[in-house]
């Protein structure tokens, strides 16, 4: 027991840890909340592309600022934000299916993001800090932003609840409630961006998608009402960080990937053995010949 | 209030549905043309006519989802898009019956336009959305997962979801269509308490037979709108013909036309149908 104990506490006495357990539980909570309506929607791969196209923003903020870190959190929300806008405008307007319009989008951002970095001499290193994170690296300030910005999406996806549901669930309906769907649809985009952006340093941009779609598929298995659905992903979202943590700690893998291994565990052992949805129980259940 | 729309007053002279002239048309291909009728507060009319005839677009018109490329809509003597009075039950093909919520909440849905921004419900929202629940028969299963539902109960839920909307004007697409006869007598169970309520109700359907005996008035819809009226009077072989084309058998017999039709939606099969 007290082997147990000292095992938990000992990382606890680094600040560096304990500042990056608080970015990875409210990195989960907040990811997980807005990845319910992001797996609901069917917008996985919007995600993953928004994620992905946030590099060029932070690449030209990085060069701007001659390789500070604090503006690259600025430059990173202005892209996201902007990208979410542009993605929910071009997507239903050409003829060509939205998921590929998100792909050309996407790569192409993407794309540009590398070539910007590249100029840098230290190109490798930086690149590897953008794409999988460095929680360990969470400054104070950090915390702050990411407290402020994660508690306005929280915040405003409780204050709009029943307006998402009924958008997700039967967008002819919010018509005929006269809704302003099309604002709400937009809103949804951008805290989806402000959630990928404060997730950044936690996870990196290569394993995002993760965050936002694994906690909350694992709730979808394991409840049947969207508010439960939401707790539950949120509390999976704060156990997989601080989990993914440790585990970073005491085995010595990359914080991030160890998150991301942790929520995708989770996911599998769910969707064996869920009571409702469990794959195990519908074997057992099948009459044998 | 709703956010950022106005709800504007019925006025009380005026026809609960008015159309004059509406077209529709997607890629310059038309859907609909010239579409004018007028519906009397209460009244339950059937709306028939083969695949892609646009009954859907029709509705979907009416509520205010789709703007007419010509014409004009009139619920109440104003737009569709000041009202939150019209509500639009799905096909059942349309739902997403894995979603996470449970019968209540569906219902709960129908009272989000009259809460208003902010408003969570209360005790009183929920008592509605029970005794709506109540009207349709589905109390015992207010708490079950939708998908956990038969056909019947499903189309009943949005019944009751239209019922806690405060809905005047009922448009039901194929409400009908894949239940046994069992569950279509308890749909008409529930629109006979419609008419109690003064609903006006409009429902698409496949089956013409259903659609001539229980039925105020039929409307025979082909791209155009071919007849409203009496069943007997719409109903007539050679709008038909024109309606269903090849689709359609027609046998006279000294007792009238009977019908014989194969063009309904699920699977394809054939059974006969008399009108």
């Amino acid at each position: 027991m007290a082997a147990l104990l000292e095992w938990i506490l000992l990382p606890l006495s680094y600040p560096f840890m304990v500042r990056g357990l608080l970015a990875a539980v409210m990195v989960g909570v907040v990811c997980a909340a807005v990845g319910t309506y992001v797996v609901l929607r069917g917008m996985a791969f919007f995600g993953d592309a928004l994620a992905h196209a946030i590099l060029p923003g932070v690449a030209v903020g990085y060069l701007v600022s001659g390789g500070a870190r604090g503006p690259l959190f600025w430059w990173g929300m202005l892209t996201a934000v902007l990208t979410a806008i542009g993605i929910g405008a071009v997507g239903s307007r050409t003829d060509l299916k939205e998921d590929t319009t998100i792909g050309i989008l996407f790569a192409g951002m993407f794309a540009l993001g590398i070539a910007l970095i590249s100029t840098v001499r230290s190109y490798a290193v930086d690149l590897a800090h953008f794409l999988f994170g460095d929680v360990l690296a969470v400054s104070r300030g950090d915390l702050w932003l990411t407290a402020a910005f994660g508690g306005f999406v929280l915040l405003a996806i409780l204050a709009f609840f029943k307006e998402f549901l009924v958008l997700s669930f039967d967008p002819v309906l919010a018509t005929t409630l006269r809704l302003p769907s099309t604002l709400l649809r937009y809103l949804l985009l951008v805290l989806i961006a402000v959630a990928v952006v404060v997730s950044l340093q936690t996870v990196g941009v290569a394993l995002m998608v993760a965050m936002l779609v694994t906690p909350a598929a694992t709730a979808y298995l394991l409840t049947r009402r969207l508010l439960s659905m939401m707790a539950v992903a949120c509390a999976i979202g704060a156990v997989s960080g601080v989990t993914g943590l440790y585990l970073s700690y005491y085995v010595g893998v990359a914080s991030g990937a160890a998150i991301v291994l942790v929520c995708t565990v989770l996911f599998l052992l769910v969707l064996l053995l869920s009571p409702r949805r469990g794959v195990v129980w519908g074997w057992l259940r099948r009459p044998r010949r | 209030m709703p956010l950022l729309s106005k709800v504007v007053r019925h006025r009380e002279e005026a026809p609960i549905l008015e159309l004059t002239g509406v077209a529709v048309r997607y890629n310059g291909h038309s859907v609909l043309e010239d579409i004018s009728f007028c519906l009397s507060r209460g009244e339950q009319v059937a709306v028939v006519g083969p695949n892609g005839a646009g009954k859907s677009t029709l509705f979907r018109v009416i509520a205010g989802v789709l703007a007419p490329a010509e014409g004009d809509v009139l619920v109440s003597g104003h737009r569709p898009g000041g009202h939150i009075c019209i509500a639009y039950v799905p096909q059942r093909s349309q739902v997403d019956w894995s979603f996470p919520v449970t019968v209540t909440d569906v219902v709960m849905m129908g009272r989000v336009g009259r809460l208003g921004l902010f408003r969570h419900p209360g005790e009183r929202d929920w008592r509605y959305a029970r005794s709506c629940l109540e009207e349709v028969d589905l109390a015992g299963l207010a708490d079950r997962q939708i998908s956990e539902l038969s056909g019947g109960q499903q189309q009943r839920m949005f019944i009751a979801r239209a019922l806690a909307q405060e809905a005047e004007l009922m448009l039901m697409d194929e409400p009908l269509t894949g239940l046994d006869l069992p569950s279509q007598e308890e749909i008409f169970r529930v629109l006979a308490q419609l008419r109690a309520r003064e609903v006006t109700v409009m429902v698409a359907t496949h089956d013409l037979n259903l659609a001539a005996e229980r039925f105020d008035r039929v409307m025979l819809l082909k791209n155009r709108m071919l007849g409203l009226g009496r069943a007997d009077e719409v109903f007539t072989a050679e709008r038909l013909q024109v309606a269903y084309g090849g689709h359609l058998r027609l046998v006279e017999t000294p007792d009238g036309v009977i019908v014989l039709s194969d063009t309904c939606c699920e699977g394809g099969s054939a059974h006969g149908r008399a009108s």
